[in-house]
């Protein structure tokens, strides 16, 4: 074994605003908590989010968490876990009003009370009419939050290990998770962390599109990690996409533009959206224009040398508008897009942008598997909370503003458990002899690859497979043509090489172990998505047009030792309330 | 070796927006800036992410003066980058 070990109460990989509201509950409990991070704590995912989390505090309209509910279950299309959604909506006011009180800036009313703006999908007296249940601190929310949690977690002496990578967990021969192995860039070394809790905050797994807002650390980590480890992915076929991100970048370009009279155009230079929804056309919702920007693409239409994008234009709006209305998209055209709008259409794809799916878990964040009897065994000493998990709230289409919203409450509610949980086990159980074996013979593989493809190369195919066979035109040739492709990137993937073979900061080392995170993700969507033969909230199947809840009203759990799919049932019964019965999913 | 690769990582950013500007400017510039250039440089990644995406849609001003020139010089960088 030969690792250095240091010995925690509990280590939190990934300082988003998961990882850090666990992290805070965890530290002010007394406490020795270890969190690691990519990069510094308040460069976290988190920071983009802009548009506000929910809570029905009810200081605009009248409002109250059982209409939360119901909306956050018809977002859901009917796959999310409904005692779960309960806990969430129920617990939403309190975790808010505590974002408060840790001195979070958000906007107010003239009573001093916090202001609330209307959010797509949230409505009260279940679906009647709009409400406003989002809470913001301007367009910053995520930033305000994610600052907010550090300093807290600054003055409750959390121990921060920044540019630390996590590799791999370590499971006993009881299957218990008993810390984590990780490699410091600084060094180049690695490191087991011995801990009695371990909790994953990885956050989500864009990157495996050619085309995601994702920031490039978001390499689904937690998710590899688990993956290996024998626990399996749940709903991985869940991708939640927007119709107008800019080609080759992800930046995406505000639905506004299409409301200001800019349209789409293929290849051939065919308003195509006329044909896909001839009254509203371009101004259709944004799952009906991403699927016909996919088909057209799909279909040879697209524009450029790969035939890969289509074209956004409006230059006929005529400059003023275009600065006066539609201010910023010039700039992120030209930067972007490499485009001035003015003159040229920009190229733009559907662009993945939040992933519903993750590591299974119930509503104190453990980290479950159908291990023996049943499809909830809890997998001791591993909770998983925020984007990286499926808890699931989500389902099969998340609605705007829940993302900060589940963050806080099952970052919170892991940190709960995980204290009581450390309180019943005191004993830190031994290592097992093989800690930290994974970690070494990966990266003793890629200290002695010789003539390996390169990361780029391997990291761009996978990337483009996923955006051409698991994106928003799905069937079932193009998805099982995608499994064939992606399973031979799988096998490149196990021979990539680096050249440079250096220990500190070697950035080319962290991208080939990020690409091992990323292909398990890659391999889980593609596989549950041929899987399920139907359509249900963001995976929409032309050739299974509707959904099927006789047959799927169930989770899909990938594993990844025999790419195999199980299922287990969504949890219908609430906490305390009656099931919300299906119905058709319509606004 | 070590200290530009550093630098690199640290081009990482929680916002794509970032990453993309970083990325593309370090690759461009950072190898054959002067050592003071390099410190500004470093200066500027230490701030938020929103603070520096205001700063590069104009919406704020950089009052660092070490930091500010490196900023206009990524605005100017910025406008003339292809997709």
């Amino acid at each position: 074994m030969g690792l250095p070990v240091r010995s925690f109460d509990a280590v939190i990989v990934g300082a988003g605003g998961a990882g850090l509201r666990a992290a805070l509950q965890l530290s002010e409990a007394g406490l020795k908590v270890a969190v690691l991070s990519k990069v510094f704590p308040t460069r976290s995912h988190t920071v983009a989010a802009q548009g506000g989390i929910s809570a029905s505090l009810g200081n605009s309209q009248e409002d109250n968490w059982l209409w939360h509910m119901y909306d956050t279950v018809k977002g859901s299309d009917w796959l999310g876990d409904q005692d779960a959604i309960e806990y969430m909506c129920r617990m939403a006011p309190r975790v808010v009003i505590e974002l408060e009180h840790f001195g979070m800036p958000f906007d107010r009313l003239d009573n001093g009370k916090i202001y609330q703006r209307p959010f797509g999908g949230h409505t009260q007296e279940f679906g009647a009419r709009p409400v406003q249940r989002a809470c913001a601190a301007a367009d910053r929310t995520g930033h305000a939050m994610l600052h907010t949690l550090y300093q807290r977690n600054v003055r409750a002496r959390t121990q921060f290990f920044v540019e630390w990578m996590a590799l791999d967990l370590v499971r006993d021969a009881d299957g218990d998770v008993v810390g984590v192995v990780a490699l410091e860039m600084e060094t180049g070394e690695c490191m087991i962390l011995q801990s009695r809790a371990t909790l994953l905050a990885t956050g989500g797994a864009g990157r495996i599109f050619a085309s995601s807002t994702n920031a490039f650390i978001n390499t689904g980590d937690g998710l590899g990690m688990c993956a290996r480890a024998g626990i399996p992915l749940e709903d991985m076929e869940f991708w939640q996409f927007h119709p107008t991100g800019v080609a080759g970048a992800g930046v995406l370009i505000t639905e506004g533009v299409r409301g200001e009279g800019g349209y789409l155009l293929n290849a051939n230079g065919e308003r195509f959206m006329e044909r896909y929804a001839p009254t509203v056309k371009d101004l259709a919702s944004r799952d009906v224009v991403s699927r016909a920007m996919a088909v057209e693409i799909y279909e040879g239409r697209g524009c450029g040398p790969n035939k890969d994008h289509v074209l956004l234009k409006l230059d006929h709006l005529g400059p003023e508008v275009i600065n006066h209305r539609l201010p910023g998209i010039r700039e992120i055209a030209i930067r972007f897009g490499g485009v001035d709008p003015v003159k040229d259409p920009i190229p733009v794809v559907p662009t993945c942008h939040y992933m519903m799916g993750g590591i299974p878990t119930n509503i104190n964040g453990q980290v479950v598997a159908p291990l023996g009897t049943s499809p909830d065994e809890v997998v001791p000493g591993l909770w998983a909370m925020g984007e990286c998990a499926c808890v699931s709230v989500h389902g099969a289409n998340r609605l705007g503003t829940n993302s900060l919203l589940d963050l806080v409450v099952f970052g919170k509610a892991a940190g709960d458990h995980a204290i009581e949980w450390l309180k019943a086990n005191p004993v830190q159980k031994p290592l097992p002899a093989s800690a930290g074996d994974l970690s070494l013979s990966r990266l003793a593989r890629l200290d002695n690859q010789t003539g390996g493809e390169s990361v780029t190369d391997v990291g761009r195919d996978m990337r483009n497979i996923i955006q051409r066979h698991a994106g928003v035109f799905r069937t079932g040739e193009v998805l099982a043509e995608g499994v064939s492709k992606i399973r031979e990137v799988a096998e490149r993937v196990k021979h990539t090489g680096i050249k440079d073979k250096s220990k500190v900061f070697n950035t080319a080392r962290i991208e080939a172990l990020e690409l091992d995170n990323l292909i398990e993700v890659a391999m889980s969507t593609l596989i549950a998505a041929n899987t399920r033969t139907e359509s249900r909230g963001a995976h929409a199947r032309d050739d299974f047009p509707d959904r099927d809840d006789a047959n799927w009203m169930k989770h899909s759990l990938y594993y990844s030792e025999d790419q195999r799919v199980e299922f287990k049932p969504v949890r219908l019964k609430p906490l305390t309330v009656d099931s919300i019965p299906p119905k058709a999913r319509v606004y | 070796m070590g200290e530009s690769e550093r630098v690199r990582w640290r081009c990482r950013r929680g916002m794509l927006e970032l990453d993309l500007i970083f990325s593309r400017y370090f690759d461009a510039h950072f190898a054959a800036m002067s050592p003071e250039r390099k410190e500004a440089f470093q200066s500027l990644l230490e701030y938020p992410d929103n603070d520096i995406w205001d700063w590069f849609n104009a919406r704020t001003q950089c009052a660092d003066a070490e930091v500010s020139p490196v900023v206009d010089d990524i605005i100017v960088f910025a406008r003339t980058i292809q997709g």
